[in-house]
């Protein structure tokens, strides 16, 4: 392993989080709210279409990972959920993207 | 990080719905349903299994072979929930569980994971900077105490089992229970005597 920056095709996408300088100096916020009424409506959701085959946890994950990096840092923690289930409800054609707007 | 979804986010999720529900494939039951089983889980499972532990040398050998198991035999459906695995602290050795990636947590059998695991902060820092991480939460190990730091991935979930407190000889499951925190599950926190916590 060499300490050079990686080259920007190497360098890890932006969820890969471990590590990362920019947030080395800052302390971990101590929130320890359970998630609001939307985040587990989206949680929920989520495990029902899980369980009806109509999504799997690596599908929310590809979808969560190829959120461009601005909006990954703008979202919640649901609303990453939440865009992720709709781009693959919409890929599946299990409803049009018109139904979302 | 666990600021409110914006009004723009919540009507979107409440058209996915409705496109869902139109068609018939998902019910406003099968939500509630879903939401009040995940709302049920809670810490209090792992503390009870590592309570157990500390009393019972074979509970212990079996939770630390399979956390899964063990989930089970208390009676947690782990059903299409990726494998648990148990890390045992000892002396000189201390775990702590991250996911770096995202939010891996064993939900089964801790609830939701809290804000705090899901934050960039913990996800980026707790593999550079454990000691710091451990220091905001007050915690420090003896001298000379290694930390082994462990990423909860979506195929493996992990929770620690902290070593027990001294001064909990005779100490009924219960009472020892009570003293397992989902902080000390995680690994950020150490299990203490409330006259411990007390005198701090």
């Amino acid at each position: 392993m060499s300490d050079a920056p990686p080259s920007p095709e190497k360098a890890p996408a932006i969820h890969d989080m471990g590590g990362l300088s920019r947030f080395r100096c800052s302390p971990v916020e101590r929130d320890e709210a359970p998630p609001d009424a939307f985040g587990r409506r989206v949680d929920a959701l989520r495990q029902v279409l899980a369980a009806k085959k109509m999504m799997t946890v690596d599908e929310l994950r590809r979808g969560i990972e190829s959120i461009p990096e601005d909006e990954y840092f703008a979202l919640t923690y649901y609303e990453r959920w939440m865009t992720s289930i709709c781009t693959l409800m919409v890929e599946k054609g299990v409803v049009a993207a018109e139904d979302l707007r | 990080m666990s600021a409110p979804a914006r009004a723009a986010s919540v009507a979107r999720l409440e058209k996915l719905l409705a496109a869902l529900m139109a068609k018939g494939l998902v019910t406003e039951a099968e939500l509630a349903e879903m939401q009040a089983r995940t709302d049920r889980a809670s810490p209090e499972i792992g503390a009870r299994m590592v309570a157990r532990a500390w009393l019972d040398p074979a509970w212990r050998a079996r939770l630390v072979a399979s956390g899964s198991e063990c989930a089970e035999a208390m009676g947690v459906s782990m059903a299409g929930a990726p494998p648990l695995g148990v890390l045992e602290d000892r002396p000189g050795l201390h775990h702590l569980v991250v996911c770096t990636l995202c939010s891996c947590y064993p939900r089964a059998v801790l609830g939701y994971p809290p804000s705090w695991y899901k934050s960039f902060e913990y996800r980026s820092r707790a593999i550079r900077d454990p000691r710091g991480v451990l220091a905001e939460w007050g915690t420090t190990l003896p001298p000379g105490t290694k930390i082994r730091v462990v990423d909860s991935t979506a195929d493996y979930r992990w929770m620690v089992l902290p070593m027990r407190p001294e001064g909990t000889e005779g100490w009924s499951e219960d009472q020892l229970a009570a003293l397992v925190t989902r902080d000390a599950l995680v690994g950020v926190a150490l299990p203490v005597l409330p006259m411990a916590a007390a005198a701090e």
